[in-house]
Formats: C-alpha cells, sequence, structure tokens
C-alpha cells in the first residue's frame, strides 16, 4: 500500500504528461505481482468502491478525537479525506499494514458492518500519505490527473511494446492483470486476443503541412470530410456489442441508443455525432451526451446519437484491416446498406480533381453537412489499416481557424521547462454593461501557440504590469487605455453556462501577440455571440 | 513569589521583563534584548546591548554587519547571568545553530520561553532540552493535529528517489538560507549523497558560517555561474522565493521542491506549484508540542504565535491552564521556518 501511496502522491503533484509516465513505468517494475495489478486497476478505473461514505468518515474520525480539534483541521485542510489521513489518532498495537490486494480482497464480500471495522484497523496500521490513498480509493476519487490511455502507455515502456498492442489485448484481461505483466517481463507469449467483441487499436492522421502538398499526387487520395463529433470504433461479434472509444475505453453504456442497433457482425471505425432528421447538430450537443455513465430517456430523446461510419475493419469474421482503402471502402458501402440501420450512415467521399480544387471546397464547403465539418481527410486508396499514426497514409486538413482579439487579464505561471515563466494567459473581450460602461470579460485561457522568444516578452509584461497576485497568478492592467492585445485562434465555440462570458472556446491558442494594437480595439463579447447565432 | 506576570508581560515591542529591564526576541530597537535564535523575525538589528549565544550573535553579525548591536554578550548554553536581580539562563532549542530557550528566574518563579524549537534530532545543533519551570511560554506555528511529520529520512529518501528517477532534471530544493538548507545538506550527506550540492549564491555566508562553527557539509558549488552549466541531474538548493523566479531559467527543467513543514497539507503544496513537497520542518510538530508540554508539566504555558486556537483546546481537554499571549511580528506563515 505504502509504494502505491507513494505513487499516487508524486502522480497528484506532477503536471507533465512524461513525468508520471515515468513513475508509473517504474512503479510497475519495482513492485510485484498481484499488487501492481490491482494499482494498474485503480489507475485505470477498473477497480472501483463505493465502501465508505464521508459521513462514515467523519464518524469514525470524531468518534476518537474532540470534535473541535478534528473542525479546526478540517477547516484548514478543506479536503475531508486528507484532514481525517493527517489527524487519525491511531490506536496502538495495529503494525500490519495492509497491501492494496489485501484490501481488494477483504472488502469483496464484507459487510457494510464489517467494512466500517476493517477500515478503522487499516488507518490504524498505515502512515498518513498511504491513509490518504486508503481513503481516496475507497471514497471513489483518487484525481491523480492519470488517464487509463496514460497507463497503458506506461504499461508499453515498461515492456518495450507498442501502445496498440496493449489496446489489443486489453479487453481479454482482467485485474490483477498477470498474464499481460508475463507478457511484458518476456516470461510468456502475449496473451490471447481473441475475446469476442475485443478493441481494435485505431489508426490516426498526421496534420498535413502547406509543403507536403507538393510532394503529394492528388491521384493517390480520396477525400471526405472531418467530422465534428468523437471518433468511435462500433464493434458487434458473435453477440457482444461494445462500443468503445479511440482509446479503448467502453462508452457503450452511455450510448444504449447506438447500441441497440449494431444489428451487423463485424467492426465499423466512425465518427460518434448526434444527429437529427439526417443532419449532423454541433459538437457542444453530443457534449451533453459525453463523460456519463449512463443515460435518461429525455437524454436520448433531445440528442439523438448515431455513427458515420468510415472504414470497416472486421467483415463477418473477415479482417480487412490489411486490405487497401480502396477495398475497404467498397466493402463498408456494401455492408453500411446491407445494415440497414437508421444509427449508421455512410461518410460519403468528396470527389476532386486537383489540391486546388479541394482546397476551394474546403474554404467554402457544399451545403448541408459539410459546413459544420472540422475539415477534410486525405486517405491514400492503397492505405492498409495500421495502428498508431504513421506518417503518409492519412492526413486531416483542418479548416482555418477562427480568430478573434482578446486582451490578456491574468497569467499564471507553468511547469517543467516553463516554471520560472507566466505561460498560462486568461484573455478577455469587452462587454458592454445596461449602462454603456465598458468592462473586460474573461473568455478563454491559453497557453501554447507562442515562440520561447515570445514568452520571455509576455512574461516580462507580466511582470511589469502585475496588478494583483494570487498564488501562482497574477492579475495585470488591462483597461480600455492599456493592456495587451492577444490574437487568439480557436476551433468552435459552445454555448457555456459554466463561463460568466456565456461562451467557451475549442482548442483556443495565442495566434499572434498584438503589441501594436490599443487594448481598446480588442473585440467584445458580441463578436463571439454572434458567431453563435450564425450556426 | 512573585506573579509570573510581573516577571514577563507581553508588550508591543515584544515580551519585557520589567524587573530586569529586557526584552526576548523584540520587533522593535530597545535598549536589552535576549535574542533566541538568528532568524530575521526575532533576531533584528539596532538594540542597545545584545546577549544571545556566540553563534546567533555571528549569524546577526553576518547578516546585519559587525555594528547590529550597541553591545553584546555571548552566553554559553547553561551559563546563567544575572539583571538587575534576574537570572538568564540560555538552553538548547533544537531549532537551528545558536538556538536557545530563555530561562528567566526570580525569586522562585521560574519562565522558560521556548523561542522556536523542536523534538527531532537535527545534525546542525544540540537538542531541546525541557527545563522545569512554572510557566512554558510555547511556540504554536504547527500548532494543528493535521500537522505531524513524517520521519526526515523518509523524505529525504523521497528526493534521492526522485534524482535517481529523473536525471535529465535538476532538483531545485526551496530551502530558508538559515538553518534548513545546511540541514539538509547534512541529511543529503548522512544519507550517503557525497556529490557537490549546488547552492545559490544567497547561501554562501550561512553555509561558511555553520562551516566555521564545525557543521561539515562536504563539497558545495555555487548554482549562480557566470558560466553556462548543465545541472541536469544536480540537486540545487535556494530559498524559497528563488524557485518560481527569473532565476530558475537557468537550470534545465528544473523539479520544484520545497522543504517545509506546511507541506504536510496538499492545498499548500499546489498552491506553491511544487512538484516534489518535502515535509521537513525546523520546528515541533502536534505531537513535539503537546508532549513537551505533558512532559515539563508547567503550572501554566503561554503561547506566542501561531496555531494557538487548537493549542488552547487541547491543554483546556487536558486540564493545563493556558493562554494566547497575541504577540505581533512573527512570521507564522511565508517566513523562515
Amino acid at each position: 500500500m505504502r509504494a502505491f501511496a507513494n505513487l499516487l502522491d508524486r502522480l497528484a503533484f506532477t503536471p507533465a504528461r512524461n513525468g508520471k509516465l515515468v513513475l508509473v513505468r517504474d512503479y510497475m517494475r519495482a513492485v510485484a505481482d498481484p499488487e501492481r495489478g490491482w494499482a494498474l486497476a485503480a489507475l485505470t478505473g477498473g477497480l472501483s468502491f463505493d465502501a465508505a461514505k464521508p459521513g462514515f468518515i467523519r464518524k469514525a474520525v470524531e468518534a476518537r478525537m474532540d470534535g473541535e480539534l478534528f473542525a479546526l483541521s478540517y477547516d484548514y485542510v478543506g479536503d475531508l479525506a486528507e484532514t481525517v489521513a493527517l489527524v487519525w489518532p491511531a490506536k496502538p498495537g495495529a503494525n500490519h499494514e495492509p497491501e492494496l490486494s489485501e484490501v481488494v480482497d477483504a472488502l469483496r464480500g464484507a459487510s457494510r458492518a464489517q467494512v466500517q471495522k476493517l477500515l478503522e484497523g487499516w488507518l490504524d496500521a498505515l502512515d498518513a500519505n498511504s491513509r490518504w490513498a486508503l481513503l481516496k480509493l475507497l471514497t471513489g476519487g483518487l484525481r491523480v490527473g492519470v488517464s487509463a490511455r496514460l497507463a497503458k502507455q506506461a504499461l508499453a515502456d515498461m515492456g518495450g511494446v507498442e501502445v496498440g498492442a496493449i489496446e489489443e489485448v486489453w479487453h481479454g484481461q482482467a485485474p490483477p492483470y498477470e498474464d499481460l505483466f508475463a507478457w511484458l517481463e518476456k516470461r510468456s507469449d502475449r496473451p490471447t486476443s481473441d475475446a469476442p467483441a475485443r478493441f481494435r487499436p485505431v489508426m490516426l492522421a498526421q496534420a498535413i503541412e502547406d509543403a507536403d502538398f507538393a510532394k503529394l499526387d492528388a491521384k493517390d487520395y480520396a477525400a471526405e470530410w472531418k467530422w465534428d463529433g468523437i471518433r468511435v470504433q462500433a464493434v458487434s461479434e458473435r453477440g457482444e456489442r461494445r462500443l468503445y472509444s479511440r482509446t479503448g475505453d467502453d462508452i457503450g453504456r452511455a450510448f444504449p441508443d447506438v447500441l441497440d442497433f449494431l444489428d451487423f457482425e463485424g467492426v465499423i471505425d466512425g465518427e460518434l455525432l448526434v444527429v437529427r432528421e439526417g443532419h449532423v447538430a454541433s459538437f457542444g450537443d453530443l457534449q451533453q451526451r459525453l463523460n456519463r455513465k449512463t443515460a435518461d430517456a429525455k437524454l436520448l430523446e433531445n440528442f439523438p446519437a448515431s455513427i458515420r461510419a468510415y472504414d470497416l475493419l472486421l467483415d463477418g469474421a473477415e479482417d480487412l484491416r490489411a486490405l487497401p482503402f480502396a477495398e475497404r471502402r467498397k466493402r463498408l458501402e456494401a455492408f453500411v446498406a446491407r445494415a440497414q440501420s437508421p444509427r449508421i450512415d455512410l461518410s460519403p467521399l468528396q470527389p476532386f480533381a486537383g489540391w486546388e480544387e479541394l482546397a476551394a471546397l474546403r474554404a467554402a464547403p457544399p451545403t448541408g453537412d459539410p459546413q459544420v465539418a472540422e475539415g477534410l481527410m486525405l486517405k491514400r486508396w492503397d492505405s492498409r489499416y495500421e495502428a498508431g499514426r504513421p506518417k503518409g497514409p492519412w492526413f486531416k486538413w483542418k479548416r482555418d481557424p477562427h480568430l478573434v482579439d482578446a486582451v490578456l487579464m491574468y497569467a499564471q505561471r507553468g511547469h517543467g521547462k516553463r516554471s520560472g515563466f507566466y505561460s498560462d494567459y486568461t484573455f478577455g473581450v469587452w462587454r458592454e454593461d445596461a449602462a454603456g460602461d465598458r468592462a473586460l470579460t474573461p473568455v478563454g485561457k491559453a497557453y501554447f501557440g507562442f515562440t520561447d522568444e515570445e514568452l520571455k516578452q509576455i512574461d516580462k509584461f507580466v511582470r511589469d504590469n502585475t496588478v494583483e497576485r494570487f498564488g501562482p497568478v497574477r492579475s495585470v492592467r488591462a483597461d480600455k487605455d492599456f493592456g495587451l492585445v492577444l490574437e487568439v485562434a480557436f476551433e468552435g465555440l459552445q454555448r457555456s453556462t459554466r463561463h460568466k462570458s456565456g461562451v467557451a472556446m475549442r482548442f483556443p491558442r495565442i495566434n499572434r501577440i498584438r503589441w501594436d494594437k490599443p487594448a481598446r480595439e480588442a473585440d467584445a463579447l458580441t463578436t463571439l455571440t454572434n458567431m453563435l447565432d450564425a450556426k | 513569589m512573585p506573579k509570573p506576570e510581573s516577571l514577563l508581560c507581553p508588550t508591543p515591542a515584544g515580551l519585557y521583563c520589567p524587573p530586569g529591564d529586557f526584552y526576548i526576541d523584540p520587533v522593535r530597537p530597545v535598549a536589552r534584548a535576549v535574542i533566541t535564535h538568528g532568524h530575521s523575525d526575532h533576531a533584528r538589528s539596532g538594540h542597545g546591548a545584545v546577549a544571545a549565544t556566540a553563534e546567533t550573535l555571528a549569524i546577526m553579525a553576518a547578516r546585519y554587519g559587525a555594528d547590529f548591536a550597541g553591545a553584546t554578550e555571548a552566553l554559553r548554553y547553561g551559563q546563567t547571568i544575572e539583571r538587575d536581580g534576574v537570572d538568564i539562563t540560555l538552553v538548547p532549542a533544537g531549532h537551528v545553530l545558536g538556538s536557545a530557550q530563555v530561562v528567566v528566574r526570580r525569586a522562585g518563579t521560574t519562565i522558560a520561553v521556548s523561542g522556536d524549537y523542536k523534538r527531532r534530532r537535527d545534525p546542525t545543533c544540540p537538542a531541546f532540552e525541557p527545563v522545569a519551570c512554572d510557566v512554558f511560554v510555547s511556540e504554536a506555528t504547527f500548532g494543528l493535529p493535521v500537522f505531524r511529520f513524517p520521519p526526515d529520512g523518509d523524505e529525504i529518501a523521497k528526493l534521492l528517489k526522485s534524482v535517481a528517477q529523473f536525471p535529465e532534471r535538476t532538483h531545485l530544493v526551496g530551502a530558508y538560507a538559515l538553518g534548513k538548507a545546511q540541514r539538509i545538506i547534512r541529511l543529503l550527506r548522512e544519507a550517503g549523497y557525497d556529490k557537490p550540492v549546488y547552492v545559490h549564491g544567497a547561501m554562501d555566508s550561512m553555509n561558511a558560517l555553520y562551516a566555521r562553527f564545525g557543521i561539515d557539509l562536504g563539497p558545495l558549488a555555487a548554482a549562480t555561474t557566470e558560466k553556462k552549466k548543465d545541472f541536469a541531474g544536480a540537486i540545487v538548493i535556494a530559498p524559497p522565493s528563488a524557485i518560481g523566479d527569473r532565476w530558475s531559467r537557468r537550470f534545465a527543467d528544473p523539479l520544484p521542491a520545497f522543504a517545509s513543514g506546511w507541506m504536510a497539507v496538499r492545498a499548500r503544496a499546489r498552491q506553491r506549484q511544487v512538484e516534489l513537497p518535502l515535509v521537513i520542518s525546523d520546528h515541533a510538530d502536534w505531537n513535539e508540542l503537546t508532549q513537551t508540554i505533558a512532559e515539563i508539566a508547567p503550572s501554566e504555558v503561554w503561547i506566542t504565535h501561531g496555531g494557538e486556537e487548537a493549542l488552547l483546546r487541547w491543554s483546556a481537554l487536558n486540564g493545563i491552564q493556558a493562554r494566547a499571549l497575541s504577540l505581533v511580528g512573527y512570521d507564522e506563515d511565508e517566513g523562515e521556518d
């Protein structure tokens, strides 16, 4: 438990992905089975307990210490699990620190009353950091910034294999994953991956650069619109139906309306979208359905989801991944036609004669769904379906971003190489109140898009024009007579009730720094709200 | 027997002894002062006469210049001097080099002023000695039950493990220039770390002073060099304020660490954007504070600065008479700890 707790502690304070990868990889190398397997399950969300409610933990600690001293402590720390971990008055005598695997075993089949007794005994035996980890685990919120994808990448690093190879076998494995570790440590063969309805690692596209077109022959490529939803893999195999995200997370439970219509035998690669009367709705609509465990009837009715298919990996039992795209595409068209599903349609190919014509189409898409597309996809006719992001066979060619001139309002220090620099910027636009006074309202945050040299310049600006400090954050002078204007590029805009301005940007980044532009001439909030209304 | 309040009382300038006419750690210039230790919120310049340990006087001279007071008197631990019928004795407090409790006696009444103190072992100064007294004047910087510090060795091991795990990064350890920095370096040496430790220029004078008093810090090197140098894999010790500052840009992908008792609480570490919080304090934690009071068993406890509320509550629960002095001018937050 101590090693796992130390790992969680370090992860919680390590912002960089590479740092987290090293920490998880080293832990998996250093710790034995089955302990590390349960840790892996905890990190990938495969281990959830509902064993202890906050109310119980609070009662347990107040039975052991003065209520006023606890209240003072809780008030200072602000987090119940952390407070209890720090103040827990251990009864002497308990000296056997439980391992994570023991905790898992003991909780399996323990009654509620037994759980309370077990928990108190564990808290007595553990050190403060391990108590914190245990309480976080039992109350169901690790929150250390590790995704399942990251944990799998760390496993890949540990075993010197591709992450796709891990994803391919993942769904046939169960905690504590001893077969998986045996394979990664070269003690056995790769575990079987023929579990029905398993995930197949997806093929990803490179962003195309202007210079690439000169080297590419338009005749070698098919084009289709890049839909603004989320990538999914729809699997129906030997009676099992699954819907996976592009990283292999099973999201089927939140999309029963889609699962109901997977009336086929095979594996489709496509985009999950909200579609009403044959038309694609905005990403904001789809977002209502994402990151949920389930969906109620009202949600299903208001935000109906469906799949726009663009590739076929398995047709019946036949694996098509080694066939060229042209061949797979023919099979896909026949497959979709045969399935006749109201929730699956075909992503049409966009015919074009040359790059110039395609560029014109990208700038002014034809009426209908292409107008809400993110841009275009280019796929070589002869490309096999390869896991990962190979350079060359597939490209994405996004539409030019939207631009807005905003004023820098707050800056926060960065991490790692940027730890001495103010590198995370909150920017705002002008908003007019009822009396006609104009004030800046924050509309977004960006932390990339500038060069190292520009970072130094903005950092100096922030330090020279600080108005107030709040921990690592500084507010900078920004009013109609003075301020730094940032040209911000972003991909899309949604209504948001969580932001004061009422709008939320997708992928905002700094496009240019407008040292020349007076703050008063930055854009107004109406520029953004008009974009919403135009959709 | 005189009432304790007539022997020592809180004033805006600090704790004052009317019969002896001296202050302990005064925050304003006074005629006669007794100083517990060299941290700047306790040891200020401009007093008429200052009595303190030789180490504390040396620290003050190094920080403020040789003329920091009109006159000085160096006291050995255990040595007693008399001021107008009041006996004054300095006793080790275990806080930093030269730190002392001030024991004040008059006509059978004894008050021990802890200054800042800790109970765990510190390789850079002698250990705290409990003194039987009528009134124990205790600090309470970490006077909340949440502050129960882990063994120093665990925290140093955490640092060394991180250095091994991230050899391409520079571990930048924030530590106060007086006491904490030298203790961290000594603890690293005890853990077998024999490579040069790189130090910020602001640490130089205190490091030299510790060495002069016989604390062997091993090989040190300047982190503030003219030439570009790759500090990948190195441990650099710097004042906490330099960690997130422009100064830190010279290092390869710095990994910010901070050695302080405040790091016991996650939100405090996050607030400072620390990646490696090291819970190492030169103050007594909750257990040390309460156990020390129980061990000394004074008739009364006076609490100077910090978490007095919880310590008053604990005293009430344990039948110990206690009151808060509400002294002002001492850092309990971002100052040296």
